[in-house]
C-alpha cells in the first residue's frame, strides 16, 4: 500500500485522478443516455462513442409528443403521491405514541415495524396480486399499487421517524397539556408541524421508491395503466431496433427523480444517516 | 438508532430537570380513567399503519406459505393439500438451487468488493478537496435512478457488437466475448454484479462519508502530532469509529442482494441457461407466468427463511460480539 504521509487533510493529484475515474464512470451511462438521445440511429450504429453530429431533437420530441410517455407519467406521479400520502400519515401516526408514550408493549410493538424490514415485497408477491386483483379488486388501478406499496414503505417511514419525534422537546407537550391540549391535538398542532423535517425525507424515500418501483407494477398494471419505468422496460424491447429513441425515451423519464432528489439532498441524506447510524 | 435531529447537551438537562417536575405533578392526576384514554389514544394512533401491515404485508406472506402446501394453478379453490412435496420440488430444482448460489454470489461480492471500494472512496472523499459537494451529489446519482431505467441504459451499453462498452474494448485491444457479455453464461452474472456496483456504490459511500462526519478532527490530529501515518489514522481511528455504520450498511446490502430482481430482469431476465436466475426471478417465473403458486410459494417461504436466518446470524455474529468488545 503505497501512502501520502504528510498532509492527508487535503487531496493531491493522486486524489484529484481518483475523484475524476470516479465522475467519468458514474456520470458516463446517465450522459451516454442523454446523448445518445440526441443522434440518430445511424450515428450510434457508425460510431457509438462520438457526439452527437449534427445534434437532432426529433427523438426527444417524438417521446413528448407520444400520449403513452405521458399517460405512464400520470400514473407514475398520482401512484407516487397516494403511496407517499398514505406512508407518511400512516407512518407518523404510528411513530409518535412509539416515541412519546411509556407502554409496555411499546418495544414489541416497534420490533413490528423493525421485522418488516425483512419481508421483501418479493416474498410476498404473487399473493398480494392474488389479494390485490381478486378479493380487493383493485387490479389495475392507482390504489391497487399504491395501497401495498405505502405498507411496504411503512417500516422504514416508522424506523426513521421514531428517532425524530423522540428528539422533540417534552416541555412543549407538557405546557401544551396543562393548557389542556389533548394527545391528538397535541400531535396534530405541536408534534406534525415541528417534525416537518423528518416527514420531508420519509416523504421522499417513499415517492421516489414509488416512482422506481418495477416489481409490482409489473404485476398489477397493464396498458394505459401502466408506469414509467413499464414504459421505459416496454419500450426498450418492443423498439429494440430504434436505440436512440429507446436513450431519449430513458432519460425523459430519469429526470423527474432526479429533480426531487437533488433538490432535496441534505434532507435525504440526514435522514438516511439518522436511519443508519447503530 | 441515534436521532438526526440532536439537541445540545445544556438543553437536554434543563429539559430533563423540568420534565421531572411536571411528570411528578402528572403522576398524581393519571387514574384509572386517563389510562383507559391512553390506550385508546395509542390504538388510534398505530391502528392505520398495523392494518395496512396486516393486509398487504402480513396476510400475503402467511398466504405464500399456505400456497406452498398445495398444487393450486390459482383456478378455483385451494383444495389439493401436497405436504411438502412442493419444498422438495424446489429444493430439488436445479434452477432454484443456481438461483440461491447467484444470490449469495451477489451478497458476498457486494461485501468484499463495494465496501472497501466504498470505503476508499468515501476516505478520499472526506480530504478536504475542491469540488466535494458536487462529488458527493454526482456519486448519488446513479442511486437515485430507478433499476429498471439504469438497466435499460446499461443494456444499450452492453449490446454485443454495436454497444458502447464492446466499441470502446475493442479499440483498445481487449477482447470481447462472441455473445456479448450479456449473453455469455460465464460473464453474465458477474456483469450484472458491475452493473449492481455502479448502481449501489453512491449509497455505500454517501452512508460512509456521513459517518466520517461524525469523527472528530482533533483525533486525526492528535494521531497525526503522534506521528501516525495517514493508513494508521484510518485503520485505527477513522474505520473502528464508523464501525457501526459499516455493519448497518452491511445488513442493508445484504438484505437487497438476497432480493435481487429488477436489475436482473431487464439486463438478462434469468438467462442466458439460467446463468443469472436469482430467487425473485424464480419465483415470478414460476407464480405469475407459469401459474405454479404452490411452487412460487414454496420459493417464497424458502427465500424468506433464508434472509431471516442470515439477519438473525447476523445480528448474532456480528452485533453481540461487537458490543461485547464495546463492554
Amino acid at each position: 500500500m503505497k501512502r501520502r504521509a504528510t498532509t492527508y487533510g487535503r487531496g493531491g493529484p493522486f486524489v484529484y485522478l481518483v475523484a475524476l475515474a470516479v465522475v467519468v464512470v458514474t456520470l458516463g451511462p446517465v450522459l451516454y443516455g442523454a446523448l445518445g438521445g440526441f443522434r440518430s440511429n445511424e450515428q450510434l450504429a457508425r460510431d457509438p462513442a462520438a457526439l452527437p453530429d449534427p445534434w437532432l431533437g426529433r427523438n426527444y420530441v417524438g417521446v413528448l409528443g407520444n400520449d403513452g410517455f405521458w399517460r405512464y407519467a400520470l400514473n407514475s406521479t398520482v401512484i407516487a403521491l397516494i403511496t407517499t400520502a398514505v406512508a407518511v400519515l400512516a407512518g407518523v401516526m404510528a411513530a409518535y405514541p412509539l416515541a412519546r408514550y411509556q407502554f409496555r408493549f411499546r418495544e414489541p410493538l416497534f420490533l413490528v415495524f423493525v421485522l418488516g424490514l425483512l419481508f421483501p415485497a418479493a416474498v410476498a408477491i404473487v399473493p398480494l396480486f392474488i389479494l390485490v386483483t381478486r378479493d380487493l379488486g383493485l387490479g389495475n388501478t392507482w390504489w391497487g399499487v399504491a395501497l401495498p406499496q405505502a405498507a411496504f414503505a411503512l417500516p422504514t417511514t416508522v424506523v426513521i421517524l421514531r428517532p425524530f419525534l423522540m428528539a422533540l422537546p417534552k416541555e412543549l407537550e407538557e405546557a401544551a397539556m396543562l393548557d389542556g391540549a389533548s394527545r391528538i391535538g397535541i400531535f396534530w398542532r405541536i408534534a406534525l408541524p415541528l417534525s416537518m423535517p423528518g416527514l420531508v425525507t420519509v416523504g421522499v424515500l417513499a415517492f421516489v421508491a414509488s416512482w422506481n418501483a418495477y416489481l409490482l407494477p409489473l404485476l398489477l398494471l397493464q396498458g394505459d395503466m401502466r408506469t414509467l419505468p413499464l414504459g421505459v422496460a416496454d419500450y426498450s424491447t418492443e423498439h429494440s431496433a430504434d436505440t436512440a429513441g429507446v436513450l431519449a425515451f430513458t432519460t425523459i423519464a430519469m429526470i423527474p427523480a432526479l429533480i426531487l432528489f437533488l433538490a432535496l439532498q441534505r434532507r435525504i441524506v440526514s435522514g438516511l444517516q439518522g436511519a443508519v447510524k447503530g | 438508532m441515534t436521532s438526526p435531529v440532536t439537541a445540545a447537551p445544556a438543553d437536554i438537562e434543563a429539559g430533563a430537570a423540568v420534565t421531572r417536575r411536571v411528570d411528578a405533578r402528572r403522576v398524581t392526576r393519571r387514574s384509572g380513567r386517563d389510562k383507559r384514554r391512553k390506550r385508546l389514544e395509542i390504538l388510534f394512533f398505530v391502528a392505520p399503519a398495523l392494518a395496512l401491515m396486516a393486509i398487504f404485508v402480513v396476510y400475503p406472506v402467511f398466504s405464500a406459505a399456505r400456497m406452498s402446501f398445495y398444487r393450486w394453478k390459482g383456478f378455483g379453490p385451494m383444495v389439493d393439500f401436497v405436504g411438502l412435496q412442493n419444498y422438495s420440488r424446489v429444493l430439488t430444482d436445479d434452477v432454484f438451487g443456481q438461483a440461491v448460489v447467484h444470490n449469495f454470489v451477489i451478497v458476498f461480492a457486494s461485501i468484499l468488493v463495494q465496501l472497501p471500494l466504498g470505503l476508499a472512496l468515501a476516505l478520499l472523499l472526506n480530504r478536504r478537496i475542491r469540488g466535494r459537494g458536487l462529488l458527493r451529489t454526482i456519486i448519488f446519482v446513479p442511486y437515485v435512478l430507478a433499476e429498471v431505467i439504469a438497466g435499460v441504459v446499461w443494456f444499450q451499453l452492453l449490446q454485443p457488437r454495436t454497444g458502447l462498452i464492446e466499441t470502446v474494448l475493442t479499440s483498445v485491444g481487449i477482447p470481447v466475448p462472441e455473445q456479448g457479455f450479456l449473453g455469455t453464461p460465464d460473464l453474465a452474472l458477474t456483469t450484472v454484479f458491475v452493473v449492481l456496483t455502479w448502481k449501489y456504490l453512491g449509497l455505500a459511500v454517501l452512508l460512509f462519508l456521513a459517518g466520517l462526519q461524525g469523527v472528530p478532527d482533533e483525533l486525526h490530529e492528535a494521531a497525526q502530532l503522534d506521528g501516525a501515518s495517514w493508513w494508521q489514522v484510518q485503520r485505527r481511528i477513522t474505520i473502528p469509529l464508523i464501525a457501526p455504520t459499516i455493519r448497518t450498511w452491511c445488513f442493508l446490502s445484504m438484505i437487497g442482494s438476497l432480493q435481487l430482481f429488477d436489475m436482473v430482469w431487464i439486463l438478462t431476465g434469468g438467462g442466458p441457461a439460467n446463468a443469472t436466475t436469482t430467487m425473485a426471478t424464480y419465483l415470478i417465473s414460476q407464480g405469475s407466468q407459469r401459474s405454479n403458486f404452490g411452487i412460487a410459494g414454496a420459493a417464497s417461504v424458502v427465500l424468506f427463511l433464508i434472509g431471516f436466518a442470515m439477519a438473525v446470524a447476523y445480528q448474532f455474529l456480528v452485533l453481540r460480539r461487537d458490543t461485547r468488545a464495546d463492554a
